[in-house]
């Protein structure tokens, strides 16, 4: 049995290869199920259903989608340039503060404003967290896996410090209650994020934002200069050199471009859907590394970025809903894992091909020639 | 006494080439015997066969007159072979120590338990006694280059091997440290040990060999003793006098105005010490000069310091009497600086992109390939299309990734770009390596296709054949500087031969 390099991907390929790898996650999933003595088609029927199916379902997917669409996109667009940008978690809570900040800070401005200035804000945080790892890889060549990963541990440190270790600006101070359980400032009914209803699914403005932000990372990466840029120091750095590019401008700016997608994820978890800067709930949800997940899955595409948080979404929100003694909460991240590691796995379908062979090889197999 | 190594009529076929045609080579207990040739005469694959790496089509070898058959490397170290690599097998967050007894078959090697303070005291002794100075306790990523080969030896002495192979050991070293080695090497064999010494320098052959065996082409030419050969009988011997043909038959303008001047040009290499010493060099227009010299004396350095892939630390370049800024390729580029880089995929070309983004991998900032920050995605697919037509670029279509094209097919991508600029300069590094014969043929009728439109190009290559076919003028650079310059009209290859080796001009 050989392994070798496709010379020609098919375009069915694409397609085929991660659908068939979901259905052998499926699968496999089937078989953890009935070795833990659930029955198999039952716990997928009511995990589809708690899912996308059930009354509210799809809205609350969209609600855990939300935030997992802004760290895909954030780790898909490092990633493509081999910049392993793992720190948009932290940089999710940076925007989330600053996102606060600016909403309490615009208290009884119109209400299209304050919002667009927590996205500005939201944006702006998360670049400047992604600016220390990318000056310290363009300059002195530190891994940004470590620093960017480290720098998490430092900004969820600070969150939790803004709430319950200080009397900051963001603390909410006023009454009995709140110093007993300390918690941020009620954000003004301004910087509440508007939402649209279709067909009953509630369509909050961060999840249409997500989508305009992978439409125009979609244009920049494969219409662009830039993108071309992006594109060959991806592929051969020296080649990127070669032909002239500043290959530390660009580790800069994709960096702080992926540090702003994930801040505007915070300043969405603000605006959308928590109305305060809420340390606890957006340091259990692991959105910034689940995002690496969801980039993996959706192979750095940022428009399949937005179905795949969806799928993951509609999964956990699940996991969520069912969690009980009949339905451990363990199993929905059993397939999550079995998910990924099919998907990745089947990458290699895609690029390779498998050869069996019988018998000696007597003559020299048709290795992957140039063409002539 | 037979002699300790002797191999006999040895052969060993690649796909296209023939690496060794039945050479015969002996050395005897106790002797320094140097194997003297060119890049791609065959030195490395005989010492590969020699220790086991490969296996001969033919021909065999003797140890103290019994035939042996070797399987693995493995083999050839039980058998007393032990060799010293140019790129040092060394691993770096571990002692010296360690290292020396790592991959050590025997008593202490093999045990489960190390017994640091026995292996320290051993390695101690061989290198008091051999003249090689390192700290056994020593991590190996704190020694220098010179050090880090001690290591290897002592290695191999530590292994107890009666015959060491050196590939090319003064490559990385320093005059100093040669000296130094050339020490070891005779304290070695005064010891009963047989030393295989490897080199393309005439003068450090002359100083440390008792005899010398001349490879060219995979065949062996001659042994000769070291004592009566000069540096210009093993240079005649080394290059060969049947290159005379091909020479240049061009009818191209009268060179004009310079369009390249290089002024006392210093660049470090990749460690850092300096590669590119006071390089000195002006181009004309319509002209090719060609900077001759053995691999890795340092014309890749010099190469990407003109292109401004590398910084010079002393010196300046000129295009067209205009300053260019050091270390800057794009500043290169605008001035007119067109690069045929020798590492072609990587450098080249970005492989796993399309042949149609590498056309366009300079001129992508541009109109009208771009227009505001936006790609003209028909208008790159149409570049790219002619490019493949005007050079015969054989594919199946531009969206191909580069990868899958072959040598000769990614060259004519990267020349239909760099043309496709209007240089006036033509840097063009090793451009017909690896290539098939009519590639070649192809590429050279490029380059002076190029030259008689008045780009000044400048050719660096081992190839002299090459060189004497395509130049004008010929500068030949030793250990980072030019060692001479020689019209190509009034030069022998013999001349050449010996400035390449670092053989002074009067011997």
């Amino acid at each position: 049995m050989r392994i070798e390099r496709r010379l020609q991907q098919p375009w069915w390929l694409a397609v085929v290869v991660p659908i068939a790898s979901l259905v052998v996650a499926f699968v496999l999933s089937a078989v953890v199920l009935l070795l833990t003595g659930h029955p198999p088609i039952r716990s997928f029927h009511r995990l589809f259903d708690a899912a996308f199916i059930a009354h509210g379902a799809l809205s609350e997917t969209v609600v855990s989608a939300t935030p997992l669409a802004f760290t895909g996109l954030a780790a898909a667009v490092a990633f493509r340039m081999n910049l392993f940008n793992i720190g948009g978690e932290g940089q999710l809570y940076g925007g989330a503060i600053t996102g606060a900040i600016v909403a309490l800070l615009m208290a009884g401005a119109p209400s299209p404003l304050v919002i667009a200035g927590m996205v500005a804000a939201g944006a702006v945080g998360g670049a400047l967290l992604a600016a220390i790892p990318a000056v310290l890889r363009a300059f002195f060549s530190t891994n940004e896996i470590i620093t960017s990963l480290m720098l998490n541990y430092v900004v969820g440190l600070v969150l939790e410090y803004l709430i319950f270790d200080s009397h900051s600006y963001l603390r909410d101070t006023s009454g009995f209650q709140a110093s007993v359980f300390p918690q941020g400032k009620s954000l003004p009914s301004e910087a509440t994020w508007s939402s649209w209803s279709v067909h009953s699914v509630a369509l909050p403005l961060g999840f249409l934002l997500a989508i305009g932000v992978a439409v125009v990372v979609w244009v920049l990466y494969a219409r662009t200069r830039f993108g071309f840029e992006v594109q060959v120091i991806a592929d051969a750095p020296r080649a990127g050199r070669y032909a002239g590019m500043r290959t530390r401008r660009k580790i800069l700016a994709v960096m702080c471009l992926s540090g702003a997608i994930a801040g505007i994820g915070g300043a969405s978890q603000d605006g959308d859907f928590r109305h305060q800067l809420d340390p606890r709930g957006l340091r259990q949800a692991n959105y910034g590394y689940t995002g690496i997940v969801v980039a993996a899955l959706a192979r750095y595409n940022p428009l399949a970025v937005v179905p795949v948080a969806l799928l993951l979404g509609g999964l956990q929100n699940a996991g969520f809903a069912l969690q009980g003694v009949d339905f451990p909460n363990g199993l929905v991240g059993v397939m999550q894992g079995l998910i990924l590691f099919c998907v990745l796995g089947g990458e290699l379908f895609v690029r390779y091909r498998v050869r069996f062979e019988r018998g000696p090889r007597v003559t020299k197999s048709p290795a992957p020639e140039p063409t002539p | 006494m037979p002699a300790a190594v002797a191999l006999r009529g040895i052969t060993k076929r690649f796909p296209a080439v023939v690496a060794n045609d039945r050479v015969d080579f002996e050395a005897a207990k106790g002797e320094v015997h140097a194997l003297l040739g060119e890049n791609g005469a065959g030195k490395t694959t005989l010492s590969n066969i020699l220790t086991g790496l490969y296996r001969p089509d033919e021909g065999e070898i003797l140890l103290s007159g019994r035939p042996v058959e070797f399987h693995s490397p493995r083999d050839a170290i039980a058998a007393g072979i032990a060799m010293v690599h140019q790129h040092f097998r060394l691993v770096s967050p571990f002692t010296v120590a360690e290292n020396v007894v790592l991959g050590d078959q025997r008593d202490i090697g093999r045990a489960f338990r190390l017994r640091p303070r026995a292996i320290e005291q051993r390695v101690a002794e061989l290198s008091r006694r051999y003249g090689l100075a390192v700290d056994p306790r020593a991590r190996i990523w704190q020694l220098s280059v010179g050090e880090q080969q001690r290591v290897e030896v002592l290695k191999a002495l530590y292994q107890e091997a009666r015959i060491l192979i050196l590939d090319e050991p003064t490559a990385v070293l320093t005059p100093q440290e040669a000296d130094a080695l050339f020490e070891t090497v005779r304290a070695m064999a005064a010891d009963g040990r047989t030393v295989i010494f490897i080199s393309h320098k005439l003068h450090e052959v002359k100083a440390v060999a008792d005899r010398v065996t001349v490879l060219r082409r995979g065949r062996s030419l001659a042994t000769v003793a070291a004592s009566d050969a000069t540096p210009r009988s093993l240079a005649a011997l080394m290059v060969g006098r049947e290159v005379e043909i091909g020479r240049r038959h061009h009818d191209r303008p009268a060179p004009g105005e310079a369009v390249l001047q290089l002024d006392g040009i210093w660049a470090d290499g990749d460690r850092g010490v300096p590669a590119v010493k006071d390089v000195s060099l002006r181009l004309r227009r319509g002209e090719i000069v060609a900077v001759a010299g053995v691999a890795g004396n340092g014309q890749r350095e010099l190469a990407e310091t003109i292109v401004g892939m590398r910084p010079a630390t002393k010196g300046t370049v000129e295009i067209k009497g205009r300053r260019v800024r050091s270390g800057d390729p794009r500043s290169a580029i605008a001035a007119g600086v067109a690069y045929v880089p020798e590492d072609r995929l990587g450098t080249g070309v970005a492989p796993g992109l399309s042949i149609a983004s590498n056309v366009v991998l300079k001129s992508y900032r541009r109109a009208p390939v771009s227009r505001g920050p936006f790609l003209r995605l028909a208008r790159i697919r149409d570049l790219a299309d002619r490019a493949i037509d005007n050079y015969d670029v054989r594919t199946s279509g531009c969206q191909v990734p580069a990868w899958q094209l072959s040598g000769g097919n990614v060259q004519k991508v990267v020349l239909a770009r760099e043309f496709s600029g209007e240089p006036a300069v033509l840097i063009a590094a090793s451009p017909t390596r690896g290539l098939d014969v009519s590639s070649i043929e192809t590429v050279h009728s490029y380059l002076r296709e190029a030259a008689s439109t008045g780009v000044g190009v400048l050719l660096l290559s081992e190839d002299l054949d090459e060189i004497l076919a395509l130049a004008d003028r010929i500068a030949v650079m030793y250990e980072g500087g030019v060692a001479g310059e020689r019209e190509a009209a009034s030069t022998t290859v013999e001349e050449l031969g010996l400035l390449m080796a670092g053989g002074r001009e009067q011997d």
